[in-house]
């Protein structure tokens, strides 16, 4: 990995975790939304360095583009932000445990001596998904499909749920 | 010190205890479902990482499918918390105890 990229890994870990920081401490909602978007948009140049390009982009489409603007929306139609984002009594042992688990976590990774191959990638993943996910012997056929269906369930799920009633 | 793989899942598992601690504590329902968001891409990045550095796609398709359920997810509940807003005119999860024992 070239100098360039390891800086670029520094910039976009601080700036993922800080914004996602932010998601968490600030007070007021709409504003966490908007770190919330800045934390999806670090991810996705996380993957670039990954070089799963393909990921990035679907990111981008997907997060930033689809769930950032749905949450905006429902912080909109929920007129909950005038409340703020409080938070209830547990924060001391959920900081606690989580700091636990964080600690837990991060011993086991660097403990671990994981298997790695030392080869650069191929660049453009996108072919490479499409082979591995609908590979006749070993692929993903099946839950691509089932996939779908979930995709249509949860759409009309979520119409059916927020439709205004008819009053009898 | 040279980025490897231990950099990424330490990352990843910062964002993840970050978006734990706001699931726990936040009362605002709609800011429950963005933690819940940052610990999936938390996870995300742990499957990008292994095969980034396994040379084995298989993480990438895992990631894809993670992102169909999470957008699946967000759809449906923030459908649930606007429909629950309509009828009590709160979000705060503290207060919703319809189904409470």
């Amino acid at each position: 990995m070239g100098t360039g990229s390891e800086l670029a890994f520094w910039l976009l870990a601080v700036l993922s975790v800080a914004s996602a920081l932010a998601v968490v401490v600030l007070r007021d909602v709409f504003r966490a939304a908007l770190f919330l978007v800045l934390c999806f948009f670090a991810v996705a140049g996380i993957y670039i360095i990954l070089s799963a390009d393909f990921l990035a982009a679907v990111q981008v489409l997907i997060y930033v583009g689809a769930i950032a603007v749905l949450i905006i929306f429902a912080i909109m139609l929920t007129r909950e932000a005038q409340r703020g984002s409080p938070s209830n009594r547990l924060q001391i042992p959920v900081l606690l445990v989580g700091l636990l688990l964080l600690a837990v976590m991060i011993a086991v990774v660097v403990d671990t001596s994981w298997p790695t191959a030392d080869v650069p990638p191929p660049a453009p993943t996108t072919g490479d998904i499409a082979e591995k996910l609908f590979d006749k012997n070993e692929g993903f056929v099946l839950p691509f499909e089932i996939a779908s269906v979930l995709l249509l369930a949860a759409m009309i799920g979520a119409i059916v749920l927020v439709r205004e009633r008819k009053e009898e | 010190m040279s980025v490897d793989l231990e950099h990424f899942l330490v990352l990843s598992a910062i964002l993840f205890c970050i978006g734990l601690y706001g699931a726990l504590t936040k009362r605002n329902a709609v800011v429950i479902l963005m933690c819940i968001e940052i610990m999936l891409n938390a996870v995300n990045i742990a499957m990008v990482a292994f095969s980034r550095y396994n040379l084995v796609l298989t993480g990438q398709v895992f990631a894809i499918f993670i992102m169909t359920v999470a957008a699946a997810e967000v759809a449906v509940g923030l459908a649930i918390i606007i429909a629950i807003y309509r009828g009590r005119e709160t979000v705060d999860v503290g207060k919703i105890d319809l189904l409470k024992w």
